[in-house]
């Protein structure tokens, strides 16, 4: 009795086995274009998209069911390359373009993919123009705007402070999109503008703008900027033993790599970021490890971003029911359907999108720890 | 009250600053008539030099910023003989162009040497700060150190040039080339000299900029340049004790302007009041208007 019912198991199993295979092999194979600029002097940021996709990509096919072949193709960070790239991965059969990584040639490519039908979801192209215009292309990341209005709520939510300054330069159109969207959100959010002044590149000296930070009693100074000028900032406030909390958005990641910085002046300042390599969810701990193996680099914004587009493609073609023998054009309007609802709970947060492509998700901040970025829970 | 003079302290840091990098156009200007606008570049190299000799040779500072001195002459003397003096017969115009090419050229080989990336300049100098009013007032190591670099070497230039014999040859020079070269005066020793002197100046000037303001990009020196040009011109060109006073004016004008006016406009500013002073006094506040300067 007990013979035959382990017989009658193993033979349960073996079916089970070669029907599973049998299945996996007649399941279709999902073709994703991955372009970004994997060599140059962008090649950062189109390497850690790579590899992001990557671990995505392993992890699905892990699962069995439908499959995912990722094609990559260098851009180098030029829209004409993008635009040859973007032609290699649709003849070799991509359905749908992860990508691509970086804006200028992310406009050039949507273009074109707008005018074929080809669905693209970017995971780094952060400018508006990316979207503007073009049904077909989304993104992972926040618009660089919109980084304004998300550093509001959080600072609000958190309760980091009521009195904001802010010092922005109001020669680039990155940091002054945010500074516009900030200061449209926060009086709605009741926190007070105490302080507001500019720069340019060719700023030097910024003791004015901390000065007049520090008399208005500010006790948050929100800097939309890049990092070079945060660094004088940092400077020039310790030397007039200021300090108040500093918060920063992308444009100060970087900031502890620079040459010869005093990683001490950078304590506490918080930059708002959709992804932290030290979060302690199981999702991110299997990213982060995975990622380490392949790359040994401990995964920026940008992998984690190209995972979550990757597993977005994914959860959205099985949805509307895209096999590996659909065309590009077809995919691309099931996918546009399919954006409108569809819902991705992703490394860099819980994501929607609307028409426009443009994605909605709750914005995480990191804080610097000495020299290191951690995770805030407050 | 102590806001006022927070701002005026900041702005003479400033100033002292650019006075320093005046003090070399108006050098190189005043003797070989020529606008060296590939200045604010040089004095870029004098920083770069000296952050790597401390950084990567662990160098002390005073010998960093003597191995950049050394350097920035050297440096200074090979532009002049390869790009200006092929040049010394031909229209002023042709020397100005040269000038913003060897700009480029050294803004783009600091850029293929050192990258992009900024680097932060080490506070060697910061040996303690002065605090008034309860540490309202900050008076940093960095200005006092500036502003003493800036008597010393103006008096020192001055002294050179009225005083010994190679600065009568530089003064010869300046007023007439022709003249000079018929008294016995080698002209393209002196005007080389010049740049030796200004160069060498240069690399002082970048160190001191950078103490001050520690961001260093291969455009670190254009702005400043362009400011301390502006300083010199304002002070009247040419004249040593007028690019001191230029660049301290222009250094308090640009700071109370962000202050009490508008951070937007604190350069339109500084220009705007250029402009005023260039249409009662258009040879600079020390400048004379006679052919007849250093």
């Amino acid at each position: 009795m007990k013979f035959t019912k382990a017989l009658a198991a193993m033979i349960l199993a073996i079916v089970m086995v070669v029907g599973l295979a049998s299945a996996a092999m007649a399941e279709d194979t999902l073709k994703i274009g991955v372009i970004g600029p994997f060599t140059g002097a962008a090649a950062i940021y189109g390497n850690a998209c790579k590899y992001g996709a990557q671990v995505a990509a392993e992890q699905i096919n892990a699962q069995g069911g439908v499959q995912i072949e990722l094609l990559n193709e260098d851009d180098e960070h030029d829209p004409e390359k993008s635009l040859n790239a973007y032609n290699n991965v649709l003849d070799n059969g991509a359905q749908m373009i992860a990508g691509t990584t970086t804006t200028t040639p992310c406009i050039a490519v949507g273009a074109q993919a707008n005018e074929d039908r080809v669905f693209m979801l970017t995971p780094s192209a952060s400018s508006p123009d990316v979207t503007a215009n073009k049904d077909n292309v989304f993104q992972v990341c926040f618009t660089d705007p919109a980084q304004g209005t998300a550093s509001a709520q959080y600072i609000k939510e958190h309760d980091l402070a009521t009195k904001i300054a802010i010092i922005y330069n109001n020669a680039d159109a990155y940091s002054t999109g945010i500074y516009q969207t900030f200061v449209d959100e926060a009086p709605a959010l009741g926190l007070e503008i105490v302080s507001t002044t500019t720069f340019t590149d060719e700023t030097t000296d910024f003791s004015v703008q901390v000065s007049d930070a520090k008399d208005a009693g500010a006790d948050l100074v929100f800097l939309p900027i890049y990092y070079t000028p945060a660094s004088m900032i940092l400077q020039t406030a310790k030397t007039m033993d200021y300090a108040p909390v500093f918060f920063g958005v992308d444009g100060m990641d970087g900031i502890l790599t620079m040459e010869g910085f005093d990683a001490s002046l950078a304590e506490g300042v918080f930059m708002l970021t959709p992804f932290s390599a030290d979060a302690e969810d199981e999702a991110t701990k299997a990213f982060v490890a995975r990622y380490q193996e392949i790359t040994g680099e401990i995964p920026n914004q940008f992998a984690a971003d190209a995972y979550d587009a990757v597993n977005a493609l994914y959860a959205a073609s099985l949805n509307a029911g895209i096999t590996g023998d659909t065309s590009a054009e077809d995919a691309c309007e099931l996918l546009i359907e399919q954006f409108k609802t569809l819902q991705v709970e992703g490394l860099t947060g819980s994501m929607t999108w609307d028409e426009t492509g443009a994605v909605t998700k709750t914005p995480t901040a990191v804080i610097i720890k000495d020299g290191a970025y951690v995770g805030f829970n407050g | 009250m102590v806001s006022f003079l927070r701002f005026l302290i900041n702005g003479i840091s400033l100033g002292s600053v650019y006075a320093i990098i005046a003090l070399g156009y108006t050098m190189v200007y005043g003797i070989a008539k020529m606008l060296n606008f590939a200045h604010g570049d040089v004095i870029m190299v004098g920083a770069y030099i000296a952050f790597c000799a401390m950084q990567y040779l662990n160098l002390p500072p005073l010998l960093s910023v003597l191995c950049a001195m050394v350097v920035c002459t050297c440096l200074g003397v090979i532009i002049e003989g390869l790009a200006y003096r092929p040049l010394r017969q031909a229209p002023k115009l042709a020397v100005l162009i040269t000038a913003i090419g060897v700009s480029y050229f050294l803004q783009n080989t600091a850029l293929l040497i050192w990258s992009s990336n900024p680097k932060v300049f080490p506070s060697v100098f910061s040996v303690g700060q002065i605090k008034l009013f309860d540490g309202n007032l900050v008076i940093s190591s960095e200005t006092i150190l500036t502003i003493a670099a800036n008597i010393v070497i103006m008096v020192a230039l001055t002294l050179f040039t009225g005083r010994t014999k190679m600065g009568k040859a530089m003064r010869a020079v300046s007023e007439d080339k022709g003249a000079a070269e018929l008294m016995g005066i080698n002209v393209n020793r002196t005007i080389s000299l010049t740049f030796a002197i200004g160069s060498a100046l240069a690399a002082v000037a970048g160190v001191l900029l950078c103490s001050a303001y520690p961001t260093l990009q291969p455009t670190t020196g254009s702005m400043p340049g362009i400011k301390a040009f502006t300083a010199a011109v304002f002070g009247g060109i040419g004249s040593i004790p007028g690019a001191m006073i230029g660049g301290l004016l222009l250094g308090i004008i640009e700071i109370l302007g962000k202050a009490y006016i508008s951070t937007e406009l604190g350069d339109a500013l500084v220009f705007a009041v250029l402009i005023i002073v260039l249409l009662f006094k258009p040879a600079g506040l020390l400048g004379k208007p006679v052919n007849e300067k250093v």
